[in-house]
């Protein structure tokens, strides 16, 4: 089915065919308009999830812990400052292996407040146990919805999920795009049996313990093979996903990558504008430059992505959140120690792009790209941690 | 026994997913008996079986039983003394414990 | 419902109900948050199975330590400012799920916390949770100071109180300001049950209180008080003097609200002084210092005033 959908609705739309049991939600821009759609199709008996109107994000994030626990099918959408009100809840949702799922509209973190887009709200829960998937584009945003609950939900995994966007670009953005029939996308997700669940008449459940340093230890250990078994459980999940909607998925995309010298790593829908820089630079100069688009986050592919870069010269990470520690980005931190623990011997170089929705152009692309390829040559790095857009004095600013 | 399942030498693959527990009132093991130091005596003869002991007690340690007459859980009885206390028959008695 | 009309029989009661919180959690010796657990489990009919909410406190750290539960039914405990908000989920996923026929039993839902939990941290979250009409009881056992953490104030916290966040000292008389009344902050959500109570005798008040809120559809709440040994100062064996001088005294009117009608549910014939509650405790032992006479007078005062307009709203 050919639509032309914001990757809000395309989102919406999915959660429609869906039909989970419990949304809680609570407005935010740029991600309102998540539960603006689904509460319309409610209204209009279109779906039969039960929205509440919960007072917080807090209590979002709280009330679809209670619900899942409760042996329902939940989830609810946010951004910026929303995830960060339910931060706390994002652990005890992983913690407790809650397999729901967040749309997560990516925003800048306050302050100052902004609106637009960056990836500060979801880096900054990189580190909470959450299966972390992002899109590029509206289409993207839509698939990898639809395949949520079937990573969440696998027994090896039991972790949610959060399907990433970016503010207004990505979210309120109309793009052509291809939907699934309702009946395969049912099929697909398919009916949500818990094992365990507080409602379960036949076997009363106790969730959310006080655990002392005898237990805490061993229970975290196994948040982390969770997290192991998520990548094949991704990698089934997208196989089996091409099936019903001819469209394929991995860890990341490759674009140009195969005979690069130069390469970009890179998260959510910037990426579509290094595709055009890359298509200009092959055409005009023929220089090797290519891209790897990070669209699952957490776990973190670290092997494939060595595996992948392991013939480029100079490697450039664009970091599209800060996080202070004087050294880099969080993108740029795990991508560099990929490359050393493979050995790597290309040279790496990080930016920060982006920030409270700077726009990234097609020239600042090109302008990495050059610079990588001056590096390569030289061997000489200068500033391995850098802003890119960003007016500075004493700089031609225009 | 949950204990012979689940204890503090336990590898982390026999923790319980998300730390649940999918059986109920398992606290039953944990002998909060060890906990006291006065202990409640139960005079039988003074007793009238007015149970106004059974509902004041913080660890349902005072059961009535088949015959209708109160015994004391002294696996769980923490020895607060409140029983003692509300028995209008002083059929309770709390003893330093030895 | 039909029980509900029974009328109360303290031995049949004693005789028949079961505990539905169970032998070997931790809480001190002489707790009143414990007694107040089991009254209010020990109402739920045998027929119905229920989940029980708990947010963070000393019930909760103390109650399913794991691996062990001191529930015979299914538990859940979150955090510590969201019991309201996650029980919300739990019922909301009871309703669909029977909607979509999944679930034929009956399910209750009732949720503890603190005071802390309920009139601080977790306000918000139980004011949204009522105000959309959940059909579950939230109870506070109020113990009047975060005990968990060691008798922090908490806005439940009686005023001249001595807590460790507000030591009586050379120039401070413990805290300064007045309790928060969340009952009758709750009662103005217009939610169809509202009622204080605490232990009292043959325990016919607060099991009847419970059990009217655990069977009113839709949300209730209940505020008991439960006296702290540790917290309060006073010997274990005295819980059930101190809750009774509560009660006289007029310090914790017993009422209940049904559908916005206010009831006095327990009227003392003669009202005692103030001090014969405050003297028993340590944590206002400075009140009766000389020279403090003024504060034991100001704080009759505000007793006699918040009595005033309880019989005023129960229209005695």
């Amino acid at each position: 089915m050919r639509e032309r959908l914001s990757g809000n609705e395309a989102v919406a739309y999915a959660i429609k065919q869906i039909n989970p049991d419990v949304m809680p939600a609570f407005p935010i821009t740029p991600s309102t308009e998540i539960p603006q759609y689904v509460s319309t199709y409610i209204a209009n008996g279109e779906m039969d999830t039960e929205f509440i109107h919960v007072e917080s994000e807090h209590s979002s994030m709280s009330a679809a812990i209670g619900a899942s626990a409760a042996g329902a099918r939940a989830l609810t959408a946010t951004s910026s400052c929303g995830l960060a009100l339910m931060w706390e809840e994002l652990y005890v949702a992983a913690s407790d292996r809650l397999p729901i799922v967040l749309a997560l509209v990516n925003r800048a973190l306050s302050g100052p407040i902004n609106i637009n887009a960056d990836h500060s709200d979801s880096m900054g829960a990189r580190d909470s146990g959450w299966i972390q998937i992002y899109a590029e584009s509206n289409q993207e945003a839509y698939d990898n919805f639809v395949q949520a609950y079937k990573i969440a939900e696998n027994p090896g995994v039991m972790l949610p999920v959060m399907i990433c966007q970016d503010g207004f670009i990505t979210s309120h953005g109309v793009e052509n795009i291809e939907l699934i029939e309702d009946e395969l996308v049912k099929g697909f997700v398919g009916e949500y049996d818990p094992v365990h669940y507080l409602l379960n008449a036949k076997e009363p459940m106790a969730v959310g313990p006080y655990a002392v340093s005898n237990y805490y230890m061993e229970s975290k250990r196994g948040q982390r093979e969770a997290m192991l078994n998520a990548k094949h459980v991704i990698l089934d999940t997208a196989a089996e996903f091409e099936k019903i909607s001819g469209r394929k998925y991995g860890f990341f995309e490759e674009y140009r990558l195969n005979d690069a010298d130069y390469a970009i790593v890179i998260i959510g829908s910037a990426a579509g504008t290094a595709k055009a820089a890359i298509e200009q630079i092959r055409k005009t100069t023929h220089e090797k430059v290519g891209l790897l688009k990070i669209r699952v986050f957490r776990p973190f592919p670290e092997e494939e992505i060595a595996e992948a870069l392991s013939n480029v010269k100079a490697v450039a990470i664009l970091d599209r959140s800060e996080m202070f520690s004087g050294t880099g980005g969080p993108l740029g931190a795990e991508v560099t120690a990929a490359l050393y623990r493979a050995k790597s011997e290309a040279e790496v170089v990080n930016y920060i792009y982006g920030l409270g929705g700077r726009d990234i152009t097609i020239q600042d692309f090109t302008e990495i790209y050059d610079e990588l390829k001056r590096i390569a040559d030289t061997h000489e790095i200068r500033d391995n941690y850098r802003y890119i857009g960003l007016r500075e004095r004493g700089r031609d600013n225009g | 026994m949950i204990s012979d399942r689940i204890n503090e030498n336990s590898p982390w693959q026999d923790i319980t997913q998300g730390n649940k527990l999918f059986e109920a009132a398992t606290s039953r093991e944990f002998i909060t008996g060890e906990w006291r130091t006065q202990m409640p005596i139960h005079n039988a003869e003074k007793c009238r079986d007015c149970y106004l002991c059974v509902p004041v007690c913080p660890d349902m340690s005072i059961i009535v039983n088949k015959d209708e007459k109160i015994e004391f859980d002294m696996d769980h009885c923490k020895g607060c003394g409140i029983c003692a206390k509300v028995c209008p028959f002083e059929a309770i008695k709390m003893e330093v414990q030895g | 419902m039909d029980n509900m009309n029974k009328p109360y029989n303290f031995k049949d009661h004693m005789i028949n109900r079961k505990d539905r919180f169970v032998p070997g959690h931790r809480m001190c010796a002489g707790c009143g948050g414990a007694v107040a657990v089991r009254s209010v489990l020990r109402s739920l009919h045998d027929e119905d199975k229920a989940v029980i909410g708990n947010a963070t406190s000393c019930l909760e750290v103390s109650s399913y330590m794991y691996p062990y539960s001191a529930y015979e039914d299914s538990y859940i405990h979150n955090a510590f400012e969201n019991a309201g908000a996650t029980m919300s989920g739990v019922e909301t996923a009871y309703r669909v799920l029977q909607k979509k026929e999944k679930i034929d039993e009956h399910y209750k839902f009732i949720t503890f916390g603190g005071d802390g939990g309920t009139y601080d941290i977790g306000f918000q979250s139980l004011s949204g949770a009522m105000e959309r009409g959940h059909d579950f009881v939230y109870v506070c056992y109020d113990n009047g100071a975060y005990m968990n953490t060691g008798t922090q104030r908490s806005s439940a916290t009686p005023r001249y109180a001595d807590t460790t966040t507000t030591p009586a000292g050379k120039v401070k008389n413990g805290k300064i300001q007045v309790r928060k009344d969340l009952s009758a902050i709750m009662a103005e959500h217009h939610i169809p049950y509202v009622a204080q109570t605490t232990f009292l005798g043959n325990f016919k008040d607060i099991y009847t209180k419970a059990e009217r809120a655990i069977y009113t559809p839709g949300p209730a709440f209940l505020n008991i008080l439960s006296p702290c040994p540790r917290g309060w100062g006073y010997e274990t064996s005295d819980m059930m003097e101190i809750c009774r001088l509560a009660v006289e005294t007029c310090y914790w009117p017993m009422y209940e609200v049904v559908d916005g009608t206010w009831t006095l549910t327990y009227k003392p014939k003669k009202k005692l002084p103030i001090e014969d509650f405050l003297r028993p405790q340590r944590r206002f032992r400075h009140l009766f210092k000389p020279g403090n006479e003024e504060l034991l007078e100001q704080f009759q005062k505000e007793i006699d005033k918040n009595w005033n307009d309880i019989l005023i709203k129960c229209n005695i």
